[in-house]
């Protein structure tokens, strides 16, 4: 009869103290990271406005939204979270919205656990990147819908302005890019183009 | 304590290339250096870590339930190294980030706390997971630059071949990781192979 109590005690020890050294790792790192997420998102809002010289978050219809304004006060854009799954987990973007010429103006990845060397050109890929350098995001006549939803399509084949050319070999990650912003921009841009125009 | 458990992993029992172990790391993440490099320094601090624990407890772990306990030290300690990068770079952490949750399945490191820490003193079990760490380290900047060359055609992200160049696009998939490991082994292979043919002829 094997004895049952060395064996409790070690799994249960061990377990205790990898707990406690988890919890305290976790509750000493935490506010770091809280800083360090805050201020990526601070940066990402300027590098998806480049025009921006100060931001403020906006409440609208029960999320929040980023108003960028030039030095002189003017609204230049709007800075928009968006996600979709990709590969490997839930890709978060933001981009960024000009309301007076209705494009996209720019993204940024905030979180991606996509493949390292594929999924991740997304972020770096000068070709992809320059699909959202003024993507096409007109709101309809009535206002309350997009006009063209915002789709990825195969690489090479983009014939309109709203049509994003997805990155050979990382198809599934350019298409999440494709899908997060179609369905935000749906979601998001008719309220933000009504708001920028009351303001 | 001897110098030699350093040594042996680097060349003689290299985890990579002779063991042919963690093969899901090797593969999936070394298709480009920096990957490889980042990789390796992770696993080996994670390993020495474990191998440190394991051979510190040796004689008051069941042997019933060593796998399970092993398990529980190299997951706490790969969930404290995620949390850590996260702290020092988020830059870094997006990066790494889908691959460091796969150091807790490298059966390198679970293969180092069965086979050797549990066996050997602390300070042997210290040496063996720095020499392996290295040899694992330096097996995946082997592939992941070689991957990194032909199929983005740049080291470090430096650039090297001019603007013509077309990057071989199957060396940074999957296949690629294959082919490079396999052509790494027949190099090895060939001179380890030479090298005892010479031995025989000189007896």
């Amino acid at each position: 009869m094997s004895p049952i109590w060395p064996m409790y005690r070690a799994l249960v020890g061990v377990g205790m103290l990898c707990g406690l050294l988890i919890a305290v790792v976790f509750e000493g790192t935490l506010p770091i990271i809280e800083k360090n997420k805050a201020e990526a998102l601070e940066k990402a809002v300027f590098a998806v406005i480049p025009a921006a010289a100060s931001r403020e978050t906006i409440e609208l219809d029960g999320g929040e939204v980023y108003a960028a304004y030039d030095a002189g006060g003017k609204l230049v854009g709007v800075a928009i979270e968006a996600s979709a799954m990709g590969y490997a987990d839930v890709v978060t973007l933001l981009y960024g919205y000009d309301p007076n010429a209705e494009t996209i103006i720019g993204i940024r990845v905030l979180t991606s656990k996509e493949t390292p060397g594929l999924g991740d050109k997304i972020e770096k890929d000068e070709t992809f990147l320059r699909n959202f350098d003024a993507l096409d995001a007109r709101v309809d006549e009535s206002g309350s819908a997009m006009r063209n939803r915002i789709v990825t399509v195969k690489n090479g084949t983009k014939t309109e302005p709203w049509q994003i050319d997805a990155i050979t070999g990382a198809t599934i990650t350019s298409n999440a890019v494709g899908e997060a912003l179609g369905s935000s921009s749906e979601r998001w841009i008719p309220k933000v183009k009504e708001w920028a125009d009351e303001h | 304590m001897s110098t030699d458990e350093f040594i042996k992993g680097l060349w003689r029992e290299n985890p990579v290339f002779v063991q042919v172990l963690g093969m899901c790391p090797v593969l999936a993440v070394t298709n480009s250096a920096i990957n490889g490099l980042a990789m390796g320094l992770a696993t080996t601090f994670v390993m020495l870590m474990s191998n440190t624990i394991v051979s510190t407890l040796r004689n008051f772990i069941p042997k019933q339930v060593r796998i399970a306990t092993y398990i529980l030290v190299i997951a706490t300690f790969v969930t404290i190294v995620d949390y850590a990068i996260a702290a020092i770079s988020l830059d870094l952490h997006k990066a790494l980030g889908a691959f460091i949750a796969l150091i807790v399945v490298n059966c390198l490191i679970l293969g180092r706390a069965e086979a050797f820490a549990s066996k050997h003193s602390i300070g042997d079990a210290i040496l063996d997971a720095l020499g392996m760490g290295a040899g694992f380290t330096i097996a995946l900047l082997a592939l992941g630059g070689v991957r990194e060359i032909l199929g983005s055609g740049s080291l470090f992200n430096v650039t090297l071949f001019p603007a013509s160049f077309e990057p071989w696009i199957v060396m940074i998939l999957p296949g690629g990781g294959f082919f490079t490991l396999a052509g790494w082994l027949l190099v090895i292979n060939y001179f380890k192979q030479r090298k005892a043919l010479a031995e025989e002829a000189a007896q």
